[in-house]
C-alpha cells in the first residue's frame, strides 16, 4: 500500500535539462514544485572532481554516470516481422541517470533547429510537392520559428552558448550560419578557440563554395554569469565533456546553469534515487491525480500533484505514457493512434577521415561542441535534382583524444598487438575527419510500444524499439558523404576512408543518443500526442518534454531545441494554464 | 506574521496578568521586535544557534575548542528547552555578562565579552526579537569540555582576569562612521572572537583582529595588512564581501561563509561600510608569514608541477582566477596567512563559498585529500604562499597533522 503524500501544485518527472527549466521557470511563477529523480544528487566539486573525472575508463568506458540496463532496458528489432530482444547493454545509445540527466555528459553542441524545420511537411509540399517524400510520415510541429525564436534565445543566455550569430533580425552576419533563422541578438559569449582541423575544414569547404562558421558550443569560451546571476567558467579545452561531467564548471548543465538559484528556493523540492512507477488519472481519464514512486529500500507513495510535467528521457516519457494510459498507443497496422508514433533517430553516416603525414594537430585539446560546421546541406538544400530530402550538417573539430577511444589507426591494422601500438602511436595527431549529422524522418514501420515479453523489476513491460533508417535517409547521407570526400580530398590527405550508410540499425555501436519522437507535437490529436505548448490532448494536466516531441528529427543536435520546447511549454503554463487549467488548444 | 501576532496577544496576556512584567508594562511594538531583529542579524546568533539543516535558534552544532566541544544552546522562546521563560533581565545578564539564570557561568564562546558593549536598548530590542520567533522544544546538547575547564565556576577567576564590562568609549577623533564601525567590530559582531588570537585561556591578546585558529580553520588576519589583512582592499571590495562573501580578491567560506550567509549579508549598506572603514584603520599586523623558498628550490619546482596537474586548470597558470568563479590565489589573503591551515584545510577537504543573494553559483573546491599526499601537498602549498608573495613554506608534518584532525572519527 502506497503512503499517501501531502499534495503539491506540481510534480515534476525527472530532473535533467527539462525537468529543471520547468521547476524553475514554474517556482518563478509561484507555484510549490516537487521534483522526483530516479538517479543520485550530482554536483561538480563533489561528483566531477577535477581529480578523478578525466578517468576514461570509468565514465567512457564503465559509463558511470549513465543509466544502466539492469535500471530500466528497453527491447529493439529492426522491423515488424521480428521478435525483439532486449539490448543487454546500452550501446548505440547512452541515456543520462541522475541529476542534470543527459544535460551533465552531453557534448556540448547547442543549436537551433533550421526554421523551415518546425512547418517540414507544409515547406516541403510548397517546394516539391508531396510527392517527394512519399513514404514518410513527415509533419509541421505546430509552433513556428517567430513563435519560439524568444525560447532558444533564453536557452542559450542561461547556458552562455558561445557562437557566432548568422542572421540577426534579418541581416545576414559574417562568420556566422547564414542559413540559419533570424535571431533577436548575437550569441552571449564569443567563440571557443578552432583548432588547426577546424581552421582546415573552414578553408576547404570556403573554397568548395560552402559557407563554414564555428558551431555554437554550451562548452563557453570565456568566464560568464548567466541570465539568472550563475558564474560559470572558461572552458579548458580538456576533452572531458562527452560521458562526462564537466569539473571546470564550463559546460552548461543544470548544475551550472540553474540549480545553484532553483536549489534554494522555499518553493522547490527535489527527492532523489526515487523512481516513478506511473502516473495515476482520475476515473474520467480527462486529468492525473498523482504519481506513484518507489525508494530505493522498495517503499510506494502515492504523489498528488495537480500538474504533472514528464520531464525524463524522451523514450522513458513515451513508456511512461504507455504504461500510464495516457494517449492512444500508436498501431503501424492502422496508422492509428498516437503514442509511439514517427519514432527517429539521427542519421551521420559517411564522412570522411583522413591521416596526414605533413599535419600536426592536438586532439587531446578539445571541447565537445569544438568544430567549425557548414550548413549547406542540412535538410532546407535545394533537393530539387536530388531523390532525397532532409540533409546533414557537416563539419570538423576536435571534441577529445582520449586515451583508449581516440587511438585511430589506418586501414589495415590489426586490432591489438605490438603493431596496432605502433601504429596508434604514429598517427595519432595526424588525423582529421569531416562528419556530419544528419536528419532522420519517420516512415509507417518504425514506432515505440511495449514489449509484450519482457518486463522490469517491478514487472513493467519494457519499452521496445522497432526501428531502421529509412531508404530516403540513406540516399541522403550516402550523398553528402561523398561531397565531404570531395572537400576532404581538396586537403591532400596520405590516407582518405569514408563510410557507406547501410540498412539495418543495429543497437551495439555507439551512434547518437538523439532519439527523437514517440510523444510528437502537433496540431491535430489524430496525428500527434500533444499539442503545440506540448500538453497531452486527452489528459490536460500532463505536459511532456523532451525530444519526444520532435515529429521528426532535423540534422542537428537536438539540446537547444528541447530547451527551447521547454520554455515555450513553461510559458504557456505560467501564463495561460495556471489561470485557467485545461486543454490550452481545444480538439 | 501569524506568529507574530499571537505572541502580541499572548505578551498582552502576560502583561496584565502579572505585575511586575518582564516588559515594563508595556507591551513590546512592533519596531521593538524589527530592532530587535536587526541586532540578532549583527550578533549573528543564527550561526551557533542554528545547526546546519535544523531549526532556527533551536541549538547549534559542535563548535570545537581548544578546551572541547561547545554547543550553543537553544535559545527558542520555548518555555521548556529554550528562553521562554527568561526575564528580559536574565537575558540581558547573560548576553552582557555571560550568566545565566541560576547563576550558571557561560563560557566565552558565548561572546558576552563583546555583547557586554551593547547597549542595554540594543538588548532589550533582542530579547523583544528572541521572544517571537518560533519556539522550538528541543533539548540542548551539554558542551563536552576537559577538565578542568568544565568547571563552569572557573569563569568566576576568567572573568575577574579578562572580562572589561562596559561600553565601548566613543573616539570623538575619528568620524562617526569610524565609530558607528567600531561600535559594530567590538560589540555586537564580535569579529575578535575568531579574528583576535587568544591566550593559552582563551582570552583575547593584545593583538586585536590579527588572525586565530579556531574550529579546524584560520580566521584570517583582518587587520589594515596590506598583504595578509585587508589594507589592500577598497572600502567598496570589502562591502563586497561582506554582503556577497565573493570579491575580486577572494571568496567566504567555512565559518565565515556562514557569518556573511547569516549575518553581514543581511546587514544595511551603511553599516557595512561603516564596519570597512573601521577594519581599514585597524593598525596593521607586523608578525612575519615567514619567507618564501626560492625558486629553484626542490619543493618549489615540485609545487609548481603538482600545481600545474592539479589547481591550473580553474586557479589559472598566473593564479589569477576567474571573475566570480574561482578565487584568485595572487593577492589572496588566505594564501599569505601566518598560518596555512585554512589554505590546507580547502585542498585536503574542499569548501564552498557563501550563500548569499547577490552571489548565487557557491562555487566549491574539490577535495584533494585521495589523491595528494602529505609530502606533495605540502609542496603544492609551498609553491602557492611563495610564488604568491603569501609567505612561508609548510611541512609535509603540518599536513599531515591537519589530515588527522579532520577525520570524521576525530572530531
Amino acid at each position: 500500500m502506497a503512503k499517501l503524500m501531502p499534495r503539491r501544485d506540481v510534480v515534476i518527472v525527472g530532473f535533467g535539462w527539462t525537468g529543471a527549466i520547468l521547476a524553475q521557470e514554474l517556482t518563478e511563477a509561484g507555484l510549490d514544485v516537487l521534483a522526483i529523480e530516479r538517479g543520485p544528487w550530482r554536483d561538480t566539486a563533489t561528483d566531477f572532481n577535477i581529480g578523478y573525472m578525466p578517468d576514461e575508463l570509468r565514465y567512457a568506458i564503465r559509463r558511470e554516470l549513465f543509466l544502466q540496463p539492469s535500471q530500466e532496458a528497453i527491447t529493439m528489432r529492426n522491423d515488424l516481422t521480428q521478435t525483439a530482444l532486449p539490448m543487454r547493454d546500452y550501446g548505440s545509445f547512452l541515456p543520462g541517470a541522475g541529476v542534470g540527466g543527459a544535460g551533465v555528459h552531453w557534448n556540448g553542441f547547442s543549436w537551433r533547429y533550421l526554421a523551415s524545420d518546425f512547418i517540414l511537411k507544409t515547406h516541403l509540399t510548397q517546394k516539391y510537392g508531396a510527392k517527394k517524400f512519399d513514404g514518410l510520415t513527415i509533419q509541421d510541429w505546430g509552433v513556428t520559428w517567430d513563435e519560439i525564436e524568444h525560447c532558444f534565445d533564453k536557452f542559450e543566455y542561461v547556458a552562455g552558448v558561445s557562437g557566432k550569430a548568422g542572421v540577426i533580425k534579418g541581416v545576414v552576419q559574417p562568420g556566422g550560419n547564414p542559413f540559419e533563422g533570424s535571431r533577436s541578438r548575437e550569441y552571449p559569449n564569443p567563440p571557443l578557440k578552432m583548432p588547426y582541423s577546424s581552421s582546415l575544414f573552414t578553408k576547404a569547404a570556403t573554397e568548395y563554395g560552402l559557407h563554414p562558421f564555428p558551431s555554437p558550443s554550451a562548452n563557453i569560451s570565456r568566464p560568464y554569469v548567466n541570465s539568472l546571476g550563475v558564474a560559470m567558467g572558461e572552458c579548458t579545452y580538456c576533452g572531458y565533456c562527452e560521458r562526462f561531467g564537466c569539473a571546470n564548471y564550463s559546460k552548461a548543465a543544470p548544475q551550472t546553469t540553474i540549480l545553484p538559484v532553483l536549489m534554494k528556493k522555499d518553493n522547490f523540492e527535489l527527492r532523489t534515487e526515487s523512481e516513478v512507477l506511473t502516473v495515476n488519472l482520475h476515473p474520467d481519464g480527462k486529468t492525473a491525480k498523482s504519481v506513484t514512486y518507489v525508494d530505493t529500500s522498495g517503499n510506494e507513495y502515492e504523489q498528488p500533484a495537480d500538474l504533472v510535467i514528464m520531464a525524463g528521457y524522451g523514450l522513458m516519457n513515451v513508456r511512461m505514457m504507455l504504461l500510464s494510459r495516457i494517449g492512444k498507443p500508436y498501431d503501424p497496422n492502422t496508422n492509428e493512434g498516437v503514442v509511439g508514433r514517427n519514432y527517429c533517430y539521427q542519421t551521420g553516416g559517411g564522412g570522411a577521415s583522413m591521416i596526414f603525414d605533413d599535419k600536426r594537430f592536438n586532439p587531446f585539446m578539445g571541447a565537445g561542441a569544438l568544430s567549425s560546421s557548414a550548413h549547406d546541406f542540412n535538410s532546407d538544400m535545394d533537393h530539387s535534382k536530388l531523390d532525397f530530402v532532409g540533409g546533414c550538417s557537416i563539419g570538423s573539430g576536435e571534441s577529445n583524444g582520449r586515451p583508449i577511444q581516440g587511438r585511430p589507426t589506418p586501414p589495415g591494422t590489426p586490432r591489438w598487438g605490438s603493431k596496432w601500438k605502433d601504429a596508434t602511436a604514429k598517427t595519432y595527431g595526424h588525423v582529421m575527419s569531416i562528419g556530419g549529422s544528419g536528419s532522420s524522418y519517420a516512415q509507417r514501420g518504425n514506432y515505440l510500444d511495449l514489449d509484450p515479453t519482457y518486463t522490469d523489476n517491478f514487472g513493467r513491460p519494457l519499452l521496445r524499439i522497432t526501428f531502421d533508417f529509412p531508404d530516403n535517409d540513406i540516399r541522403m547521407q550516402n550523398w553528402v558523404g561523398e561531397q565531404c570526400v570531395k572537400i576532404a580530398k581538396t586537403l591532400n590527405p596520405k590516407i582518405l576512408t569514408s563510410g557507406k550508410a547501410r540498412k539495418g540499425w543495429n543497437s551495439v555501436p555507439y551512434q547518437t543518443t538523439h532519439n527523437t519522437g514517440g510523444a510528437i507535437m502537433g496540431a491535430d490529436p489524430k496525428t500527434s500526442a500533444v499539442n503545440r505548448y506540448l500538453q497531452n490532448w486527452d489528459v490536460s494536466n500532463v505536459f511532456v518534454m523532451g525530444a519526444c516531441a520532435f515529429p521528426q528529427n532535423s540534422a542537428m543536435n537536438p539540446t537547444g531545441t528541447v530547451a527551447a520546447l521547454a520554455y515555450w511549454a513553461a510559458e504557456a503554463i505560467t501564463t495561460r494554464y495556471i489561470k485557467n487549467p485545461g486543454p490550452l488548444v481545444q480538439a | 506574521m501569524k506568529r507574530l501576532a499571537a505572541y502580541f496577544a499572548g505578551a498582552a496576556l502576560l502583561a496584565g496578568m502579572l505585575a511586575a512584567p518582564a516588559w515594563s508594562g508595556a507591551e513590546p511594538d512592533y519596531q521593538q521586535v524589527h530592532d530587535g531583529r536587526y541586532q540578532a542579524i549583527l550578533g549573528d546568533c543564527m550561526g551557533c544557534h542554528t545547526q546546519p539543516g535544523g531549526r532556527a535558534f533551536a541549538g547549534g552544532a559542535a563548535l570545537e575548542t581548544g578546551f572541547g566541544a561547545i554547543f550553543a544552546p537553544n535559545i527558542t522562546p520555548d518555555a521548556a528547552t529554550g528562553i521562554g521563560g527568561w526575564s528580559e533581565e536574565q537575558f540581558r545578564r547573560a548576553v552582557k555578562q555571560g550568566v545565566s539564570p541560576g547563576g550558571k557561568r557561560l563560557y566565552p564562546a558565548m561572546p558576552y565579552p563583546s555583547y557586554a558593549k551593547m547597549s542595554d536598548e540594543d538588548v532589550a530590542n533582542l530579547y523583544a526579537y528572541m521572544q517571537s520567533v518560533e519556539p522550538v522544544q528541543r533539548r540542548s546538547t551539554p558542551s563536552r569540555l576537559r577538565f578542568p575547564y568544565n568547571i563552569r565556576a572557573l569563569m568566576i577567576v576568567w572573568n575577574w582576569l579578562y572580562f572589561q564590562p562596559g561600553p565601548r568609549k566613543l573616539d570623538a577623533s575619528k568620524t562617526a562612521e569610524w565609530n558607528r564601525g567600531a561600535d559594530i567590530v567590538i560589540g555586537p559582531g564580535h569579529c575578535g572572537t575568531c579574528h583576535t588570537p587568544k591566550t593559552f585561556l582563551g582570552a583575547d591578546t593584545s593583538a586585536a583582529l590579527t588572525g586565530a585558529s579556531l574550529d579546524g580553520w584560520f580566521a584570517p588576519d583582518i587587520t589594515a595588512n596590506a598583504r595578509r589583512g585587508v589594507g589592500g582592499w577598497s572600502v567598496a571590495e570589502l562591502v563586497a564581501y561582506l554582503k556577497t562573501g565573493h570579491n575580486s580578491h577572494s571568496m567566504a567560506s567555512g565559518p565565515m561563509a556562514e557569518a556573511i550567509s547569516y549575518s553581514t549579508s543581511k546587514m544595511d549598506d551603511s553599516d557595512l561600510k561603516a564596519i570597512a572603514v573601521y577594519l581599514k584603520h585597524v593598525p596593521a599586523s607586523s608578525a612575519a608569514a615567514g619567507s618564501a623558498l626560492a625558486a629553484d628550490d626542490p619543493h618549489m619546482r615540485a609545487g609548481a608541477e603538482i600545481y600545474q596537474d592539479n589547481c591550473a586548470a580553474c586557479h589559472g597558470m598566473d593564479g589569477k582566477g576567474e571573475n566570480a568563479i574561482f578565487p584568485p590565489l595572487a593577492g589572496n589573503p588566505i594564501v599569505g596567512q601566518t598560518s596555512a591551515e585554512t589554505l590546507a584545510r580547502v585542498v585536503l577537504a574542499g569548501t564552498q563559498s557563501a550563500d548569499t543573494k547577490g552571489a548565487p553559483t557557491q562555487p566549491a573546491m574539490p577535495s584533494f585529500a585521495w589523491r595528494l599526499n602529505d609530502a606533495q601537498l605540502a609542496d603544492v602549498l609551498s609553491y602557492v604562499r611563495g610564488n604568491w608573495g603569501g609567505g612561508g613554506p609548510v611541512s609535509a608534518g603540518t599536513v599531515a597533522q591537519l589530515r588527522r584532525d579532520l577525520r570524521p572519527n576525530r572530531r
